[in-house]
């Protein structure tokens, strides 16, 4: 009898086409295509670094590193040469501080808000309009700051030129304010319940509860999300481009025009340019340094909240 | 604490040893002094400042939410009286009154389509692999730390990469392919950490499941966590999609040309897209001009909220699904 | 209504009058009536979701933190009604302090965590007294002396609980309400937690809410048995467990349930 039983299960086994080879096959091919998609990544980020530096490489035989990062003057299209960044780079930092002051301290204050005193309808409905704005595309913005912002601020201060930094800037602060509130928002929410109910349970009113103790426990991401909006705030080129203006000023005054490193390497790419020439290894060099900037911070905020984070327990 | 209990007193009172004082101190109970006065609790001015404080923070919420209505009000007040049927379906011209996107809108649409077609394997499959086969190394670390970085690298960086690698080195010429390749690396490392979301939060038990009767790794991935986190990797697709059709920088760099006076027909063509039209008629200073960039705008925000829009019904359609 | 009032001899120092807490249409604390004398420890006893803790916050007005919660009746605090017109929780909090079930510290210094609610509070004296009088007063000063402005998170748990009760008492409370304040604990902490209780009971009226009853026994003067929301039992902790008037307070203690 069990024979019989055994036998039958066996031929039923054999009959059901495993395939093991086969798909064994397949599982080691597929594996190493998925890895293939993976490394596309890290070509990425390779390719970005080979192309600055091979490109900046022809610059730097031409231009001094020193002359470039030093010098006062950036006029490459002219016949009278001068390849000094610190105007790009002032613009860029000029941008990226009104922008700071405009988004740092209202993306902050949104976050308090809609962390520790938004009821949760209110914040069903205030939140994902924020989120709005984070989604307008740049040249929409750029179009506000230009045709919108910039008549306000000339209205306000007669010598302000059309295209001013800080037309600009506050458009660009706008923009970033989703990133900080809602990365600090982040940070807030992970404070857990137990230290507010200590506070509280202290006498604390509901003000010294969120910035007295809900704040300073979350102090590091928030720190990181400042660091990451600036870096965003230095690597935006529509709404510089559009509304900040077109001449390498070296100057600290936002009623004036300024090009940043973005609207430099965005204006100068709509030419068209000899591959070769220098003026085209000049997007290159400029690319580099705001490459090396922004990678740079957003460095800085990792290890910000590696850090610093906050252990709760 | 007491001797003569009854028999039927609760078990554990008996063999309860008394307290003794806390040893520290010399025994001698010295009272507390309370002195209120010690505490200027100012309780007013303390409610007052939170009140304060609490208007200040709804304010500061607000002032996001009246510059989005300024910058929708802006663009749709000046651009609304320029869309007419003639101008989604007319050419650029130097001339404002015939002035028309579609170069634009076809060119957006192929870009987006290409785009999308590149973004969407590269992406899953990197999610994939870092989810359900690479193993909890270095090399894993990397790679996560790689695309983190790479998410917070400026669009027009990747314009440039695109501009030496598939413009030049590639040959590929100015072309919606080379644009496609460029913004699809842009987007990427999004589709990636979206798509690993939504990849993590398949339970385990599912894969165990599939396991346990004899699955191969990719068995389990195809026919048990991918349906299941399909709803997630698509909407965050869709999502980082409509960050790409609103992208000009990187496009730029790469060549998308300002004056496109035809449609292209193929994806080794030049070509154009709404951003960029968008930019090409803002910097020109008549006034005809930025009403037609505002025109373009509305398009492209309306584009905008409807990709969204699916990505949204999306995402509530299969959470409701899966809920069942 | 409740079963059963005990009429204590000395001053009462809280009082709740048919005292009833609603989250939305749940009614966790029914009709509760009972007082607490001044300068002794009441222990609140009975199983998980009884309503002990949410009785116990009644008195520091932090039910009101929970969103939907309603309360009815009256808790009094030397005769003033708590949720009376005019009376401002965040003074209540002050002269009424709580310590919770599990340590809370800030994560701050240990010096930072006490002179905290003393700033905040107004605390208009020598800030380093009061921090080595209130460590002191809750029996840490010894360990943590010569670390005062290390973090509070490097303790270990029965510390970081001891500086918990440092951190309410620096704001000179009169009452210390403790929501098992051990349960989180090992057993050597609690220990010294317990005899801290017994300490503090000369100078503090304690409110202790415990699942062990073995606590309660060593700890409280009198004992208050809650059972789904209700008050059903209170008396001397001596009388109440040995000899439980009502049936339902000796089948919780002997063991029956809970």
């Amino acid at each position: 009898m069990a024979h019989a039983d055994s036998a039958a299960r066996r031929e039923r086994a054999a009959r059901m086409h495993v395939n093991l080879g086969r798909r064994h096959r397949n599982e080691r091919f597929i594996g190493a295509a998925l890895f293939l998609c993976s490394a596309v990544s890290i070509l990425t980020t390779a390719g970005i670094v080979a192309v600055l530096l091979y490109e900046s490489s022809s610059f730097f035989r031409r231009v001094s590193v020193v002359e470039f990062l030093t010098g006062r003057q950036w006029t490459p299209m002219f016949t009278d040469q001068a390849f000094g960044v610190l105007p790009l780079l002032t613009g860029s930092v000029l941008i990226a501080i009104g922008a700071a002051l405009v988004a740092l301290p209202i993306g902050l204050a949104a976050a308090i808000y809609l962390s520790e005193y938004a009821q949760d309808p209110v914040r069903k409905v205030l939140k994902p309009l924020l989120e709005i704005l984070a989604g307008i595309p740049t040249v929409v913005y750029g179009f506000f700051a230009l045709t919108f912002v910039t008549p306000i601020i000339r209205s306000i201060w007669p010598g302000a030129e059309v295209y001013n930094a800080l037309s600009a800037s506050i458009v660009v602060g706008i923009m970033i304010i989703p990133m900080v509130s809602s990365l600090s928002e982040d940070a807030m929410s992970a404070v857990p319940r137990s230290l507010r109910e200590g506070a509280y349970a202290l006498g604390a009113t509901k003000y010294e509860v969120a910035t007295r103790t809900v704040v300073p426990a979350a102090l590091s991401g928030i720190v990181a999300s400042f660091i990451l909006a600036v870096s965003r705030a230095i690597g935006e080129t529509m709404i510089v481009t559009i509304a900040a203006g077109g001449q390498a000023n070296l100057t600290l005054n936002p009623l004036r025009s300024v090009q940043t490193m973005t609207a430099y390497i965005a204006q100068t790419a709509t030419g068209e340019l000899a591959h070769g020439t220098v003026e085209y290894q000049t997007i290159f060099a400029v690319g580099l340094a705001l490459f090396a900037i922004t990678l740079g911070m957003n460095i800085i905020s990792i290890f910000v909240l590696k850090r610093f984070r906050e252990v709760y327990e | 604490m007491t001797n003569g209990r009854s028999p039927s007193a609760a078990p554990i009172l008996q063999g309860v040893p008394p307290l003794q004082p806390a040893p520290e101190g010399d025994g001698r109970h010295q009272a507390v002094q309370r002195d209120a006065s010690r505490f200027d609790s100012r309780l007013g001015p303390r409610a007052r400042m939170g009140t304060v404080f609490h208007l200040v923070c709804l304010l500061a919420t607000l002032v996001g939410i009246v510059a989005l209505g300024a910058l929708l009000y802006d663009v749709i007040a000046t651009g609304s009286g320029r869309l007419t049927w003639a101008f989604l379906n007319g050419f650029p011209s130097r001339f404002a009154a015939r002035a028309g996107m579609k170069p634009a809108l076809i060119g957006s649409l192929w870009t987006l389509g290409l785009t999308a077609v590149i973004a969407f394997p590269l992406g899953v499959g990197t999610a994939i692999w870092l989810e359900e086969y690479a193993p909890a190394s270095r090399l894993r670390t990397i790679v996560e730390a790689n695309i983190a970085n790479l998410a917070g690298v400026p669009s027009i960086v990747y314009g440039m990469l695109g501009l030496a690698v598939f413009v030049r080195y590639f040959a590929m010429g100015r072309s919606i392919l080379a644009g496609a390749l460029t913004l699809a690396l842009l987007i990427l490392p999004v589709i990636i950490i979206a798509s690993q979301e939504a990849i993590k939060a398949v339970p385990n038990s599912i894969r165990l499941g599939a396991y346990a009767l004899g699955s191969t790794r990719w068995e389990a991935v195809r026919h048990h966590v991918l349906p299941l986190a399909l709803p997630g990797i698509l909407t965050g697709t869709i999502l980082a999609l409509s960050r790409a059709i609103g992208e000009a920088a990187p496009l730029i760099v790469v060549g998308a040309l300002a004056f496109v006076p035809f449609v292209p027909g193929s994806p080794m063509d030049p070509f154009t897209v709404v951003p960029i039209q968008v930019f090409n008629w803002v910097s020109r200073p008549q006034a005809e001009f930025r009403e037609l960039a505002a025109a373009a705008s509305i398009v492209l925000l309306v584009l905008l909220l409807s990709m969204n829009a699916v990505a949204i019904v999306l995402r509530n359609r299969f959470s409701r699904r899966n809920q069942q | 209504m409740t079963e059963s009032i005990f009429e204590p001899t000395t001053a009462v120092e809280l009082e709740a009058r048919d005292l009833s807490v609603l989250y939305g249409e749940t009614r966790a604390v029914k009709g509760v009536s009972i007082r607490i004398p001044d300068r002794q420890v009441v222990a609140f006893i009975g199983p998980s979701g009884c309503g002990k803790s949410t009785l116990l916050r009644c008195f520091n007005r932090m039910n009101d933190l929970v969103p939907g919660a309603r309360v009815e009746g009256e808790a009094l605090f030397q005769g003033t009604n708590l949720y009376g017109p005019g009376v401002d929780p965040v003074d209540i909090r002050r002269r009424i302090g709580m310590v919770f079930q599990k340590p809370n510290p800030f994560p701050k210094s240990i010096h930072d965590n006490i002179a905290f609610g003393a700033r905040i509070n107004g605390y208009r004296g020598n800030m380093d007294e009061l921090v080595e009088r209130s460590l002191r007063q809750a029996a840490l000063w010894d360990e943590v002396k010569d670390r005062l402005n290390e973090s509070a998170l490097a303790l270990s748990g029965g510390q970081q609980q001891r500086l918990c009760i440092a951190r309410a008492l620096a704001v000179e409370p009169e009452v210390l309400l403790m929501d098992e304040p051990a349960s989180a604990l090992d057993p050597i902490a609690t220990q010294k937690i317990e005899e801290l209780i017994y300490q503090l009971k000369q100078d503090y009226t304690v409110v202790i809410v415990t699942h062990n009853m073995q606590q309660a026994a060593r700890v409280s003067d009198y004992t208050a048995f809650l059972y789904m929301g209700e008050l059903v039992e209170y008396g001397a902790t001596d009388r109440l467990f040995t000899n439980p008037r009502e049936e339902r307070t000796e089948a919780y203690i002997t063991g029956r349930f809970g």
